[in-house]
């Protein structure tokens, strides 16, 4: 028989739940390790400006809980990476102190890898000096402040570190930001099997159960790797993977289905082929990684002020008939309102962002249809100051504006915003933005990413 | 004519990272996907105004593995921006469900 990696991805992301009847099947099945991406740049940037986990603890717990009895169970490493969804040091270590809570009510005692993503910033001015920070394309513009001024940068860490940290005799790795397929790659790269089938698997792996024909609810996938191909199967008896969904799912959150960058090399999937095992497992060969020199992605969050929100309705067909006009004379109407409160020296130090749902609310300036109105316009002002005292003052002052804003055709006081919830305007707190689309070039792959174990 | 929605699959957009906009016309069957690709519809030039980014801006993959066209852009806005509309970018394709295609000949 040709030697065989096999190994688990539960679920596409930790904390979104899975099965746990058919994960527990899964464990039977000669496992070299469990893996789980828990991340992700889709919450926006306050989960690493901000320091939020983009799921409850309660969830994260839930999840964790089954991942490290199991894995415990079958003595196979458990991979967790991007650890509290960015990764981040405090997320990082907001994972780390569930799991060893769960260890403590399990009675289970294990070594634990934790690998930080959060490079001092010292060393991310002398790479930017050196020239080693490159921008992706697109990418802000960048300078010196930013990588010093950002409230938080990570850089997404290759499979090396996950090696280094096993080497160190880990039973759990929590890994902060890294790329999803390092996590699922790092293991059977390590022990030799084609680079090209080892990451092609991992980019579908780090999905979890994705990449099947239909997606009730999110259960995990099994791969087996060979020096030949890679193998995929469900770990739900009810679901199944064809060589189309398979395929297609080098298409998901991907900006070039045929290539993608990690670091050390780029996958390149233009020879892999798809078939069929039988009529739920997939065999994929012919995918290739082609080594380039070390860069890791770099990802960052600064803080760019408060927010407030004001929520309305408007149903009057009246101003609907003439929506831009009024709402232009409005938009004018609460700048001169601001700026009577504050003064002149306002003006450029705050912003108000309009949405007219039902109208362009969802795709502003490229609704290709702005004037197809129906019964009302839902609209959204979120207001962005430097201080949250500021930004709901003036989301109170505009609320107020919209309400009482005239109307050619009516005489009188009007109330043009049916409020939906009491009260009518609201604090949003923190505004963060996304600073970095960059890649920093390392002399070694484990140059950013220090880690440290300890025994639970 | 035949709209988009009545011969793909699924049409969806999503983030591919907080600066990308991409999206995703799957198709059925080797023998639908190719007949889009060949009437030319979904084109660069088509898909710059639509997404109203430059027209060197945007990257068009033909995925036959996956019978399916693939669009990349800049997104107008970084995800989660105070002028973001759509932090995940998912409901970005929603005016080309209805765009109009050449009927398949049987």
């Amino acid at each position: 028989m040709t030697r065989q990696i096999r190994y688990l991805s539960p679920t596409g992301v930790l904390g979104v739940g899975f099965s746990e009847n058919h994960f527990r099947a899964a464990l039977a099945r000669d496992l070299a390790f469990i893996g789980c991406d828990a991340g992700s740049t889709d919450g926006g940037p306050a989960n690493l400006g901000g320091n939020k986990p983009f799921f409850s603890r309660a969830a994260i717990k839930r999840d964790l809980r089954i991942l490290v009895t199991g894995a415990r169970s079958i003595q196979v490493p458990l991979l967790i990476g991007s650890c509290g969804g960015s990764g981040g040091n405090w997320n990082l270590n907001w994972v780390r102190e569930i799991v060893l809570e769960i260890a403590q009510e399990e009675g289970l005692h294990f070594r634990i890898a934790v690998i930080e993503s959060e490079p001092p910033r010292d060393m991310l001015l002398k790479k930017y000096r050196e020239g080693k920070i490159r921008p992706l394309d697109p990418a802000p513009e960048i300078s010196e402040d930013v990588l010093t001024g950002a409230d938080h940068i990570v850089a997404m860490m290759g499979a090396e570190a996950y090696v280094a940290a096993l080497e160190g005799g880990a039973d759990v790795i929590l890994a902060g930001r890294s790329t999803d397929a390092a996590i699922f790659a790092a293991i059977p790269v390590a022990r030799g099997f084609p680079a090209g089938l080892c990451w092609h698997a991992a980019k579908i792996m780090e999905c979890g159960g994705a990449a099947v024909v239909t997606m009730e609810k999110p259960e995990g996938m099994i791969c087996t790797i060979t020096d030949e191909c890679f193998t995929l199967e469900p770990v739900s008896p009810t679901q199944q993977c064809s060589p189309l969904s398979v395929a297609a799912h080098a298409l998901y959150e991907t900006a070039d289905p045929y290539r993608m960058l990690e670091p050390g090399g780029e996958m390149d999937l233009t020879q892999a082929r798809y078939e069929a095992v039988s009529d739920r497992v997939v065999k994929v060969t012919g995918s290739q990684f082609r080594p380039m020199p070390y860069t890791v992605k770099l990802e960052g969050a600064s803080l760019i002020g408060y927010r407030a929100m004001v929520l309305g309705g408007v149903r009057d067909p009246v101003i609907l008939e003439q929506f831009d006009s009024w709402f232009e004379g409005l938009k004018d109407h609460i700048a001169e309102n601001v700026e009577a409160v504050y003064g002149p020296s306002i003006r450029g130090q705050y912003q108000i962002h309009y949405k007219l749902y039902g109208k362009s609310g969802v795709m502003g300036d490229r609704e290709p249809f702005p004037d197809r109105v129906g019964n009302e316009i839902g609209l959204l002002m979120v207001t962005l100051a430097k201080t949250q005292e500021v930004a709901y003052a003036i989301a109170g002052q505009a609320a107020h504006m919209v309400l009482h804003h005239s109307v050619p055709q009516w005489q009188g006081l009007l109330s043009n915003l049916a409020f939906p919830i009491a009260p009518h305007f609201w604090n949003l707190g923190e505004a963060y933005q996304f600073v970095l689309n960059h890649v920093v070039e390392l002399d070694n792959p484990l140059e950013l990413h220090p880690i440290r174990y300890e025994e639970a | 004519m035949p709209r988009l929605r009545d011969i793909a699959k699924l049409i969806r957009t999503k983030n591919a990272g907080p600066f990308q906009l991409t999206l995703d016309i799957m198709f059925p069957d080797a023998k639908s996907y190719e007949h889009v690709v060949a009437s030319g519809v979904i084109n660069k030039a088509a898909m710059a105004a639509f997404f109203k980014v430059d027209e060197s801006k945007v990257r068009l993959f033909n995925y036959a593995p996956g019978n399916a066209i693939k669009v990349t852009v800049p997104r107008l806005v970084t995800s989660g921006d105070p002028a973001d509309t759509d932090l995940f970018g998912g409901q970005q394709f929603g005016p080309l469900v209805d765009w109009e295609v050449p009927p398949i000949n049987q």
